[in-house]
């Protein structure tokens, strides 16, 4: 049991950071891709959260003293904690200045919101 | 395990790449910004992968300096938001 260990941790940790490094390249692709500016803050969001976060998670898994984790878990928290305020401030400053999402896809007319309406009645 | 923390690092490095690539073709100032945060976070995490690649993890301390960068950058975007630009003489 005792050599079990380090082994489940070493398969814990590759787990975490394959998975990282999975979904930083799809959010990578995800802001070359994504045809508007709100949708890309989409992919950004994805590699700041799921993709540093599983990154930072497997690193905990292979450090070797509590110092070392200890400095991954700050700065995994710094980043957890400035990383949506300036998307925030971002999208609010983008609204601000007059940016319209794109992909707005309620009806705009009036013809078309009732029929909306009268389709949603019966739910 | 090296061969795996190597194979992260270059995974970050694509995404570093596909974010510079957003930020040079994107048509808004706000596309810019947001691909020039993601760089800073992506900054954050491949000095973290390549202290452990290299086995010297006092690098840690610059990826926390780099973090905190990152929320001085923050500040200044909240700037951005409440006025409207950078500089002073604009309003």
């Amino acid at each position: 049991m005792a050599e079990l260990f380090p082994l489940a941790l070493d398969a814990l940790s590759c787990f975490f950071l394959i998975a990282g490094s999975v979904f930083a390249v799809i959010g990578g692709i995800g802001i070359v891709r994504l045809p508007e500016f709100y949708s890309r803050m989409h992919g950004s969001g994805i590699t700041d959260t799921l993709g540093a976060g599983l990154i930072f998670a497997g690193l905990v898994c292979q450090s070797d003293s509590v110092l070392v984790a200890f400095k991954l878990i700050v700065t995994l928290f710094f980043l957890i904690v400035t990383s949506p305020s300036s998307c925030h401030a971002l999208a609010h400053s983008a609204l601000a200045h007059g940016l319209k999402p794109e992909l707005d896809v309620m009806p705009r007319e009036s013809g078309d919101a009732i029929r909306v309406e009268e389709q949603q009645r019966p739910l | 395990m090296n061969n795996l923390l190597a194979i992260t690092a270059i995974a970050v490095l694509v995404t570093m790449t596909l974010a510079l690539i957003r930020a040079c073709l994107g048509p808004t100032v706000f596309d810019r910004v947001l691909a020039l945060n993601m760089f800073g976070t992506k900054t954050v995490l491949l000095i973290c992968v390549v202290s452990f690649l290299n086995g010297r993890t006092d690098f840690l301390d610059l990826a926390l300096l780099y973090s905190l960068m990152n929320f001085i950058g923050m500040v200044a975007l909240l700037k951005f938001t409440t006025t409207g630009t950078f500089s002073e003489e604009g309003f």
